[in-house]
């Protein structure tokens, strides 16, 4: 029988990024013992990495701005496969969290009359991300990060979870999982659970996501019977580094084409013109002069199409590419350089210039960056009741990037660092209310402990066996080529035969070492959700017969309109297996319908 | 390709020795990159930390050739290829195994610090601050806590007696972002003179010098800070200037148990 220590508190979150942090702030301030339990170090979640800003509809740049804007350009920007609830809660809550923040200590960027400054993103209509030059994601997780510490949150830190329990009538009651730098086994018992554990990025082989990103919460909540929807939809991010190959992947910030920065072609030409979509026409500008004074003018003028959304925008450069007009490393040329100052590229994308400087050796004031997609964030997730986010498990709540619906079929950029604060804050009061409420054992079953453990650890037993670093590149080059921006029937059903010999040879990895901080045994556990998460995505993008959003299939590029009012929800079946079932969208209300019209604003 | 042997130490708390690891590198590549390839290829269970690979999350210091840099902001043709890159954990803090160290020192420290605590929001429930106003405190929060300022402190890498009552530069500089920020309201300054050790740094400026955001630690904290502990204890006009404006500076007792904020207060233990 396995050894553990057993720790109790009312709600426990797993995942220490923007989500996780504001929902175990949350259920503290409530008079609740909340803890935190994450894969990193704290404050070195992945929301650390988000450069561009939050968006909110303050208002402080253009006052035209206002919640409704915000909610339609979410909708439409999601191809209109997002959740209506989620998109308005997050519009209209989006203004508070940021002036919490502020409350806490953040300090972002200010307009001339002292208030929030807001920077231009691609699909909103008005400047509307709140920012700290290009680190906010940075500003964000430390305010927070030191919110939690002042509100003295118990934080297990480098701490992975492996499986989630149930008490005896089905409510998750429990999480096993074992402290990286001992390999001792913790169980945690709680009356409620928020997930918080971000994306799946890692599972793809030039990717913005660092190591942690394994869908750990996506395959948690799958395993114990909750419903995930939208798995399909991934979002390749149009600009990432593509050389030198060391750093192809890494994120370029939107903000570069926010600033004023624009795509051009080997040709030198301004190529986003040429792929604007009838959907979009009406409000993207369709010549250079336009675009150029949109800058200055929102009103009287139309958005540069470098700013359409990032599935439109990801879609082209790999059409350019495709079409012998890319750059030698096989990018496109994003150009700031020409079109700012050198004083004014290096105070709003400091963290820019000094990435390129650095790694590349390219200064971005004289120079354009070569770039191209990059796997960014997964759109679907763990289906959750919008105004409590709790999941379709009793217990289970989720907030952030590994819950689904707010982002339909394609996020908007900046849409992430608020949703993790409205819907952080919201999972927090979810899970408290429900924490306050129960009255049921939060007792697990130790067989279930002793199995999942003997699984995690049979591992470091094998004497010989596969190589886990072996496993995981096989993995990265399947869903790289096969499941990628560009989608076809014949290589999805390809890319589920190899997840599924992979699952095979899982089963025989072995490492040496021992249990106490091995990256390799770390990596042999991460690995059996890494699989799950990778099925889920690929059945999805089997069963969407269409190209929505994120989701581009060569052999159906067209929109179907029946298919953009269904959300596919996996689950397991009592076999165990996967399964994916068509399920109707909620029903939009009639007067949320009509801010959808093109001049409602 | 450039051969290079990389000489990484392996070991945890009860002892170790350097391992040497014959490579091939690719132009452009990093530190971090060559690890993570022994990892992959020669040593799976090599442990380092590391997270964003792009210098933002601060995970991934390690003394290389003898000075703390981040792993994966250290391109290897910076260095010289002819004797073996030299990689060492952190020195200051205790071996976990091999490149990672035991940091909750800097955590520790973070909790000692009494939090911020804002000034009421204007009528309209937010705040006004100015531009100008907010950038010497952005400078201090561009922060990615990799701790390799207070790694090379010598003040307590070779004093680990120090470590009880020394905040250290990862954390002076937090404390002069408090004590600049347009709506914080405690005050600080003897606490920081009394048990966090200001005395102690004599500005050697060590930690400007590796910072990877190059934050200028000393000059733009540390003795500012300095200067304004000694005005709140010695300086006479200083002193008037209290008297006038009723202004008392708070004993250290006082300043770590100051809440504005009402939320704060009442989860206090």
């Amino acid at each position: 029988m396995a050894e553990y220590e057993q720790i109790d508190f009312d709600v426990i979150v797993i995942g220490a990024g923007g989500a996780g942090l504001r929902a175990a702030i949350e259920a503290k301030q409530r008079g609740l013992r909340a803890a935190i339990v994450c894969k990193s170090l704290l404050g070195k979640a992945h929301t650390v990495m988000a450069e561009g800003g939050a968006a909110a509809a303050m208002g402080n740049v253009w006052s035209e701005d206002n919640w409704m804007v915000h909610f339609r350009d979410t909708i439409r920007g999601g191809k209109m496969l997002g959740n209506w609830r989620m998109a308005q809660l997050h519009a209209q809550e989006s203004p508070d969290r940021i002036h919490e923040l502020e409350a806490w200590g953040a300090l972002f960027d200010r307009t001339n009359d002292g208030r929030i400054h807001q920077r231009d993103f691609g699909g909103h209509r008005y400047a509307r991300l709140a920012h700290v030059g290009d680190r906010t994601g940075l500003e964000l997780i430390r305010t927070l990060q030191q919110r939690a510490v002042a509100l003295d949150i118990d934080v297990f830190m480098e701490t992975k979870i492996l499986r989630l329990l149930k008490n005896s009538s089905g409510e998750i009651s429990g999480a096993v999982g074992y402290q990286r730098p001992t390999g001792k086994i913790l169980v945690f018992t709680g009356k409620a659970f928020v997930m918080a554990t971000g994306g799946i990025g890692r599972s793809w082989k030039y990717s913005t996501n660092s190591w942690e990103s394994t869908g750990d919460g996506h395959a948690l909540a799958l395993w114990a019977g909750a419903d995930l929807i939208d798995m399909e939809c991934m979002q390749f991010h149009p600009t990432g580094m593509v050389w030198p190959l060391s750093v192809r992947g890494l994120l370029v910030t939107e903000g570069v084409r926010g600033d004023g920065g624009v795509l051009r072609n080997s040709e030198g030409k301004r190529f986003m013109f040429d792929y604007i979509p009838q959907v979009f026409a009406a409000e993207t500008a369709d010549n250079e002069a336009e675009a150029d004074r949109w800058y200055d003018d929102h009103i009287n003028n139309r958005r540069p199409p470098e700013l359409l959304p990032r599935d439109e925008v990801a879609r082209s450069i790999n059409a350019e590419v495709k079409a012998g007009r890319g750059g030698p490393h096989g990018g496109v040329y994003l150009d700031i350089a020409t079109r700012r100052s050198a004083d004014f590229i290096k105070r709003q994308l400091p963290s820019m210039y000094h990435q390129f400087k650095e790694l590349a050796g390219v200064d971005i004031t004289a120079e354009p960056m070569e770039v191209g997609p990059t796997c960014h964030y997964i759109m679907g997730g763990i289906r959750v009741d919008a105004d409590t986010a709790a999941s379709t498990i009793p217990g289970l709540f989720a907030a952030g990037e590994v819950a689904g619906g707010l982002h339909g079929a394609n996020r908007l950029g900046g849409n992430s660092l608020s949703d993790l604060l409205v819907f952080g804050r919201r999972a927090g009061m979810g899970a408290s209310d429900y924490a306050e409420g129960r009255t049921s054992s939060t007792a697990v079953d130790r067989a279930e402990i002793d199995s999942v453990v003997a699984e995690a650890t049979a591992p470091l037993t094998r004497e010989v066996g596969e190589n886990p670093y072996d496993l995981q590149r096989d993995l990265q080059d399947t869903m790289q080529s096969l499941v990628g921006i560009i989608r076809t029937e014949s290589e999805l059903v390809q890319a589920l035969d190899v997840i599924n010999s992979l699952k095979e040879r899982v089963k025989n990895v072995a490492v040496n070492g021992g249990p106490s901080y091995n990256p390799g045994w770390n990596l042999a556990t991460d690995l059996p959700a890494m699989l799950s998460v990778c099925t889920m995505v690929t059945k999805g993008a089997i069963e969407r017969k269409e190209s929505r959003g994120g989701h581009t299939r060569d052999d159906f590029p067209a929109a179907d309109a029946a298919l953009g009012k269904i959300n596919f929800v996996q689950r397991v079946n009592d076999a165990g297996e996967v399964v994916v079932a068509p399920e109707p969208l909620p029903e939009m209300p009639d007067e949320l319908k009509a801010l959808l019209e093109e001049g409602a604003h | 390709m450039a051969k290079v042997v990389m000489r990484i130490w392996r070991g945890d708390s009860e002892g170790g020795e350097f391992q040497d690891f014959p490579t091939e590198v690719s132009e452009g590549e990093v530190v971090l990159d060559v690890v993570h390839r022994i990892q992959a290829e020669a040593a799976p269970d090599l442990a380092c930390r590391w997270n964003c690979k792009a210098g933002k999350c601060g995970s991934c210091s390690a003394e290389i050739n003898g000075l703390p840099h981040l792993m994966c902001m250290t391109r290897m043709d910076t260095l010289p290829t002819e004797e073996p890159v030299v990689i060492a954990p952190m020195k200051t803090f205790p071996i976990i195994r091999d490149l990672v160290t035991d940091v909750s020192f800097n955590y520790e420290m973070a909790r000692r610090l009494p939090p911020f605590a804002p000034k009421a929001p204007g009528p309209d429930g937010t705040y006004r601050m100015q531009q100008i106003d907010v950038e010497r405190g952005q400078e201090f929060r561009k922060c990615i806590e990799c701790f390799m300022c207070q790694d090379i402190c010598h003040v307590i890498r070779d004093h680990e007696e120090n470590k009880e009552h020394y905040a250290g530069p990862r954390l002076f500089i937090r404390y002069m972002e408090l004590e600049s920020h347009p709506l914080d309201t405690n005050d600080r300054r003897e606490l920081l003179r009394q048990e966090m050790g200001l005395g102690y740094c004599n500005i050697t400026k060590c930690c400007t010098e590796v910072c990877p955001e190059h934050i200028k630690i000393t000059d733009n904290a540390i003795i500012p800070l300095k200067e304004r502990v000694v005005d709140a204890s010695y300086d006479p006009i200083a002193w008037l200037g209290r008297k006038i404006l009723r202004r008392t500076k708070k004993s250290p007792e006082e300043a770590a148990n100051y809440r504005r904020d009402p939320q704060v207060a009442g989860s206090a233990k």
